[in-house]
């Protein structure tokens, strides 16, 4: 057979320079006259050894990690022409790899073929099984059937609320009206989450079938993919999916001679992160300014210009097409009592496989960052992880044995959210950590109620203050109720979940909180007006790399000569800190004249 | 009865079990029952919106607290308004919107009626609790006539956004920016000048805090100035007014939501064009002339020169060398009086008022189909149609709050709306159908319309058989006018001709409005009884949401045409001809009544031209802005004996007069308007005459005791009960009775309703007839020499000829020139740019003005506003009259256009 080369063109992959890699594999093999098959693919969910390039052979398929332009040279060479693998490079084959225990734990249903596939090629979905499902359901199957179907794999919307998609549609299928809609929110918005996008650029017919199969669930024939401009690599791949199914009849009238006809329309969002809740989504793509309606009437009985309109997110739609092939039971088979199925995750943080992964529920949070995830990047410590995205909460170690549902997760104070995961370790301020979620859920306010617009500022303009060592007790116990009042007074989720993070921090970091108001201390050497930075004179080697780098000219000295900080021209952009050969320069907190970092002590003496 | 308590609903409320009609919402029921419920975002003329979260209660079984604004109970809720939580977060809304809101309530305009201020008074927070929060940052926003925006006390509840789209469908304003720094702005931070704004100032009526203010603010905040109630003053919409006084000026114009037809809304005239009132223009004395200039005179000289005047002519040539023409600004009492005056002192049946010039057509019309000319429904009424065909009305500008009943349905509603017009008017934006016919063609259109709901079988046969007649006549002239053939004589494609055929007869209700696109030609009656046919041909009468709605174009022109003020016709269209009501006033007033209809306005000019009109008595009426051919018109005044004018200005009508006599504003008078839906409704004085100047019906008695007439009249209560007495249709009619929202006529007993809506069961003359209708061109079409066409009509922020409207600032600011509005193909053709000068030429006269170029007018077809006297429009309008109706054709005319 002829050698097949797959680069991984996932927004990763492309970040990590996948296509300097492309063209260095393709002027390889020319220059060499080796003949291969260059291909591309999504993202297998590797994202931190991105670039991943796939060698398949006649003695099968290995993954290589942290693929240059330089390595590729050594791949062609030892590899295609000598036939020998590169060893140390590879993340991935059939028996080995280095990060074979990443996909272990996993079950992958939602990202069954990201990293497998062609994303750009209708073929590469069909041969994997692809638009099997619509074709069994318009053939075989009542709407009501299907409904039957996914009410029995017990899935529940994975864009956070965990609403029961099989009752969802339901609703919109009995709901009165003339014309129905389907919605696919695909805004993700979550700093640090990158589920949906990972499925659209992965495997956009997956989608696609999924709404295909809701359409005819509920009797619409008109759909939206609400997509976020800032994925213009899933807009592209989507539109390219959409305009492939059409030309093979899976879109378009009277689909497979079933008599069933169903669009879907592309609407690119404009940076509103308001816009991924479901009515501002709507109001959006009907032109309005993106801010949430009251509910109810809830969009299943008066959505998309006031007609019956079923929406759901990326990754519900991704499973969507599996459950049908595999039964609804063998989907509950997964999970636990009131989460069944799969949740995939995106890992961030401080964690050493940085990626997306897609658990069964029910895998506690420890497997998850652990096992998963690989623990805590270098020599770091578990503090915390941030789950649920912006509004979702904060959890420290102790509740690490938790369960991931729905349910488990509600009740230590987090919410599922869309499944972004943040880890956090030492050197992360939790009041800082609250102030940035909360300050981002305040920018993005869409304005319309009280509680959210003018609350979220008051509590950021209160943990400002604490961040700076200026609040008082008192001010905390303001925050806590403000906090609490948002969450009951305000109108839709974006203002209801805003204080969650505030609140979790408070539930299970208190003592960061109080160390900030009374000793003026952050134990993270995070926040900027506790700490500053100092050089040590016993570490100094008087090389004057910080004085060159120091962009605020703030480090007086030279070459051989004794080096000092100017505080008062210091911004603690901390750069000289990252750049000291000798790491010889220190985060302090002055208040408590306390090295924040004290452990670098014993790695300097070496 | 028992029905109505099945469908109630029980709800329980702070532990006591409720009854609510289903679809009331929890803050419809504590409205009802005395329970304080706060709220900033509510309004009831909008939608539910939920967003200042001051109205949530508890409700058993949510999660969180639920906003009473919005929430439709449910059987068996259980609700609860007063509880800690409900309360701790009423306080932290309102402790949070301090925090970002000046503590200026010292200086500021809303002090004393802002709702912030007053909840932080009920729920007692001093002050805000987060002392040192930011304030949101205000962005520059330009200024503006009328409205003030500070948008620093800018509480983002969204009232002003909302009520610019829900109600005035103005889509002016909207948010920018999104989180803590949202703010409501115009595009791009325009004066509202350069958007869409309509300037009717509901926003103002709508904010709750002190963020959207009138302006320019007068001195006076609400609890220095008296508030009385009355009935506004421009067009026959019938707005209730909350005319705001201080020192014997008017400082602010409101009007209470809940309150009149237009609940709270106006529009810009009534709203802010008060400014004419206080105008130190006003006449202040009577005036004399002598040796050509006007001298002051005491009102004993003034009204003895008219009264031995008049007497001369009337003893030298007859009481019919003498004509009267009343006023449609006038009240109901002062028409009565002044038609009394003509009829029994001076006894001559000259009389005659501006109706002949916009609505003769109608009252003629519908008199021959129905039996009764007036609106057959009622405002409201619109709000639940399923279909509004809107002929020859500008609605949105010429009557504007009834343009905004008339989008709701439309709007919010699904309903669907048929514009018939040339011109691309703001409703055709909202329009299932638009049909741009040529002017002068609407016969064709309308007889297409019936030709194919004929052909399809779309008529009603039910209505037709049981309630008309004459029908055969109609369906002897339908078959000629095919779409196709409709399509060659108005240009209305007869594919969309069909399609609105099909649209309006297949609507369960479907009313037709027009105005005086419909009125104002020489085939105006014509136009009349075909739409007359197409509502009985399709049973769209004398049921609610249907209907024959002609708008009346001035506060008071319904009712001076029910006061008689006509020369054919006492009050309440008794005939002069008809033996026993003349018998019956003659007997009332205890004089011989003149026999003969006298001569119509039109026919007034010709005859004074002519030399057999020798003296002319003019209330409140300026002809030589509003009728056609001033040019002729003035040639006419000239030429009497004898001209007095009675007016509130030096108009360029008073300036030709012998004795000018000054008179007052609605504001300062008693008395009644009649609405264009037949209400009758109460004007009140708010502020004293200003100057000298006299209640009309008050000159009017002493000039009839001054000529051996005398009318003895305590008050304007006391003309009402003669009225009532002498008019059937307003017999059951006093002032004790419209006190509240006024009465719709026909109101036959003191203990009557009103009517609501005409012809129920039964048309006024019996059976609803049928005319056969040809169509017949314009009286002049336009042809080489002339090879455009003029039509003229009015605009939003001006008032017939200007007397009123152009003494306020603000609204000639919005629309300061005489324009006249050119196609842009037409533009290229003579080679003309926005704002170049042109010059309009017709058979009549030439007048110069500015081009204005727009997509509203097509191709062909210029058209121009009266209201402008540095270039009267009516300098080149045709007085060629409709034969029956004697209405002139100010629709069309040919013009050739020059750049000058």
């Amino acid at each position: 057979m002829t050698p097949r080369i797959i680069v991984g063109l996932g927004s990763c992959g492309l970040a990590a320079g996948a296509k300097d890699v492309l063209a260095a594999i393709e002027a390889e093999l020319a220059a060499k006259g080796v003949e291969a098959a260059v291909e591309q693919t999504g993202c297998i969910g590797l994202c931190y050894r991105e670039v991943l390039v796939d060698v398949v052979t006649e003695a099968g398929k290995v993954t290589y990690g942290d693929v240059t332009p330089k390595a590729v040279t050594r791949i062609i060479q030892e590899h295609l022409i000598e036939g020998k693998p590169v060893e140390e490079m590879i993340v991935l084959s059939e028996e080995r790899g280095s990060e074979a225990a990443f996909l272990a734990k996993q079950y992958r249903i939602v990202l069954r073929n990201c990293g497998l596939i062609d994303p750009e090629n209708i073929d590469d979905y069909i041969a994997a099984g692809g638009y099997q499902s619509i074709e069994k359901v318009l053939k075989t199957m009542t709407p009501e059937a299907v409904i039957g179907e996914v009410k029995t794999s017990g899935l529940r919307g994975r864009g956070g609320a965990g609403f029961p998609t099989g009752l969802k549609w339901e609703l919109t299928n009995k709901a009165a009206g003339d014309r129905k809609y389907i919605i696919c929110n695909a805004d993700e918005g979550d700093p640090g989450a990158f589920m949906d996008r990972g499925v659209l650029e992965s495997d956009p017919h997956s989608v696609l079938e999924g709404m295909l199969i809701a359409g005819y669930a509920i009797g619409a024939d008109e759909s939206y993919i609400y997509c976020r401009a800032e994925y213009p690599l899933a807009i592209k791949r989507l539109n390219i999916a959409i305009k492939a199914a059409k030309e093979r009849g899976y879109l378009g009238a009277n689909i497979m001679g079933s008599g069933f006809n169903f669009n879907i329309k592309i609407k690119e969002g404009a940076g509103a992160f308001v816009c991924g809740e479901e009515t501002a989504l709507m109001a959006s793509i009907e032109g309005q300014r993106g801010m949430p309606r009251l509910k109810p009437p809830f969009p299943a009985t008066s959505g998309l210009w006031a007609k019956p309109t079923c929406i759901n997110n990326v990754e519900t739609f991704a499973n969507i097409s599996w459950i049908l092939k595999n039964g609804g039971a063998t989907y509950a088979a997964m999970g636990t009592e009131g989460s069944k199925g799969t949740k995939v995750f995106a890992l961030t943080g401080k964690i050493s496989r940085s990626g997306l992964a897609e658990v069964p529920m029910g895998m506690s949070l420890k497997e998850v960052i652990f096992e998963v995830g690989g623990g805590i990047k270098g020599d770091g410590e578990f503090k915390g992880v941030q789950i649920g995205g912006p509004t979702g909460g904060c959890l420290p170690a102790e509740v690490i044995n938790t369960e991931v549902d729905y349910d488990s997760l509600t009740k230590i104070g987090a919410t599922m959210g869309s499944g972004g995961m943040v880890v956090l370790d030492q050197s992360d301020c939790m009041v800082d950590l609250a102030r940035f979620f909360l300050a981002f859920a305040q920018n993005e306010s869409c304005g319309k109620c009280v509680p959210c617009r003018v609350g979220t500022k008051r509590m950021l303009e209160i943990l400002e203050r604490i961040t700076k060592g200026e609040a008082t007790e008192d001010e905390l116990v303001t925050l806590k109720a403000l906090a609490q009042d948002i969450k009951s007074a305000s109108l839709c989720g974006l203002g209801q979940t805003a204080p969650n993070p505030v609140l979790s921090t408070l539930r299970y970091f208190q003592d960061e909180y109080l160390a900030h108001i009374r000793d003026g201390h952050c134990a993270a050497g995070v926040c900027a007006a506790l700490t500053k930075v100092e050089i040590s004179q016993k570490f100094c080697r008087q090389c004057a790399v910080c004085i060159r780098h120091c962009p605020s000219q703030a480090i007086s000295g030279a070459r051989h000569e004794t080096t000092v900080i100017d505080q008062t021209k210091c911004t603690q952009c901390r750069i000289c800190v990252a750049t000291c050969p000798w790491d010889a320069i220190f985060v302090v907190s002055p208040r408590t004249a306390e090295l924040v970092e004290p452990e670098r002590e014993a790695v300097k003496e070496k | 009865m028992a029905k109505t308590e099945t469908e109630l609903l029980t709800v329980n409320i702070n532990g006591v079990d409720r009854q609510a009609k289903p679809g009331m919402t929890v803050l419809d029921l504590t409205k009802d029952l005395g329970i304080k419920v706060p709220t900033l975002c509510h309004d009831p003329r909008l939608k539910p919106y939920g967003a200042c979260r001051l109205c949530l209660v508890e409700l058993e079984g949510a999660r969180n607290p639920v906003p009473a604004c919005a929430t439709i109970l449910g059987p068996g809720m259980v609700i609860r308004t007063d509880t800690e939580q409900i309360h701790r977060i009423r306080r932290t809304v309102i402790d949070l919107l301090l925090s970002d809101h000046p503590a200026d309530c010292m200086t500021c305009e809303k002090c004393g009626a802002c709702a912030l201020q007053e909840y932080a008074y009920e729920y007692g927070v001093r002050r805000s609790s987060f002392k040192a929060g930011a304030k949101h940052t205000v962005r520059p926003q330009e200024t503006d006539p009328f409205v003030a925006r500070d948008l620093s006390k800018c509480i983002l509840c969204g009232r002003c956004v909302r009520i610019c789209d829900e109600v005035e469908s103005a889509f002016a304003i909207d948010w920018i920016y999104r989180g803590f720094e949202t703010q409501v702005s115009t595009a791009f931070g325009k004066s509202l000048k350069d958007t869409p704004c309509e300037f009717c100032g509901q926003c103002i009526s709508t904010c709750p805090v002190g963020a959207l203010t009138e302006a320019p603010a007068l001195p006076g905040r609400t609890w220095e100035t008296k508030k009385t109630l009355t009935t506004c003053a421009y067009c026959g919409c019938g707005c209730t007014l909350e005319l705001h006084t201080k020192d014997n000026q008017i400082v602010k114009v409101a009007s209470p939501v809940g309150v009149g037809t237009n609940n709270g809304n106006l529009c810009v005239k009534g709203r802010f064009g008060y400014q004419f009132i206080n105008s130190p223009d006003r006449l202040t004395k009577p005036l004399i002339k002598k040796g050509g200039e006007f001298v002051e005179a005491t009102w004993d000289e003034a009204i003895k020169i008219v009264s031995d005047k008049l007497g001369d002519i009337k003893a030298k040539h007859g009481a019919d060398a003498i004509a009267g023409l009343a006023s449609a600004k006038c009240t109901n009492e002062e028409n009565f009086v002044f038609q009394k005056f003509m009829r029994a002192a001076v006894g001559t049946n000259n009389v005659d008022h501006c109706a002949r010039l916009c609505h003769a057509s109608t009252v003629t019309g519908l008199a021959m189909a129905f039996g009764s000319g007036a609106m057959s429904n009622s405002i409201d009424d619109l709000e639940g149609t399923d279909a509004i065909l809107v002929i020859g009305s500008n609605t949105t500008e010429a009557h504007p709050v009834i343009g905004m009943s008339l989008l709701k349905p439309v709007r919010q509603k699904g309903a669907k709306l048929i514009v018939i017009d040339p011109r691309a008017i703001k409703l055709t934006k909202f329009a299932d159908i638009w049909l741009a016919q040529k002017p002068g063609t609407d016969v064709a259109v309308l007889n297409g319309l019936m030709n194919v709901i004929l052909s399809e079988g779309l008529v009603d046969e039910a209505f037709i058989a049981e309630r008309t007649e004459d029908y055969e006549e109609l369906k002897k002239i339908l078959p000629a006018y095919t779409p196709e053939k409709v399509e060659e004589i108005s240009g209305v494609p007869a594919d969309d001709l069909r399609r609105a055929a099909r649209l309006f007869a297949g609507a369960g209700s479907a009313a037709i409005v027009y105005a005086m696109g419909i009125t104002q030609h020489t085939t105006g009656v014509d136009n009349v009884l075909t739409i007359a046919n197409l509502a009985m041909i399709t049973g769209n009468i004398g049921k609610p949401g249907c209907g024959v709605n002609p708008l009346r174009g001035q506060n008071n022109v319904q009712g001076a045409c029910d006061m008689g003020a006509l020369p054919n016709v006492y009050s309440g269209y008794q005939k002069v001809d008809d033996d026993a009501a003349r018998a019956k006033f003659s007997d009332a007033w205890g004089v011989p009544m003149p026999e003969g209809i006298g001569l119509t306005v039109v026919e007034v000019m010709n005859a004074a031209a002519d030399g057999k009109v020798k003296g002319l008595y003019i209330m409140g009426e300026n002809p030589m802005l509003s009728d056609p051919d001033v040019g002729h018109v003035e040639e006419a005044l000239e030429k009497l004996d004898f001209l007095v004018v009675q007016d509130i200005f030096l108009t360029e009508t008073a300036a030709l007069a012998d004795v000018v006599l000054p008179g007052v504003t609605f504001a300062e008078r008693d008395g009644t308007f009649t609405s264009t839906e037949r209400r009758v409704q109460r004007v009140r004085r708010a502020i004293d005459p200003v100057g000298e100047s006299r209640e009309d019906w008050r000159i009017i008695s002493d000039l009839s005791l001054a000529m051996g007439y005398p009318m003895s009249y305590d008050s304007a209560s006391d003309i009402m009960t003669e009225i009532a007495a002498l008019t059937p249709s307003y017999t059951g009619i006093g002032y004790s009775r419209i006190e509240g929202c006024g009465l719709q006529w026909p109101c036959p007993s003191v203990d009557h309703p009103g009517t609501p809506i005409l012809h129920v069961g039964q048309f006024t003359r019996g059976k609803g007839k049928f005319h056969g209708i040809e169509f017949k061109p314009p009286a002049e079409e336009s042809d080489v020499e002339y090879p455009m066409i003029l039509t003229t009509g009015r605009l939003l922020n001006q008032y017939h000829t200007g007397t009123m409207t152009r003494r306020t600032a603000g609204l000639d600011e919005i629309y300061p020139v005489a324009a006249a509005e050119i196609s842009p193909k037409d533009a290229k053709k003579y080679g003309l740019t926005d704002g170049d000068k042109v010059r309009l030429v017709t058979r009549r006269g030439q007048i110069e003005a500015t081009a204005l170029v727009t997509d509203k007018s097509r191709p062909g077809i210029v058209f121009m506003p009266f209201h402008f006297k540095e270039a009267a429009a009516n300098r080149l309008t045709n007085p060629a009259l409709d034969p029956i109706a004697k209405i002139p054709e100010y629709k069309v005319c040919a013009l050739r256009i020059e750049k000058v």
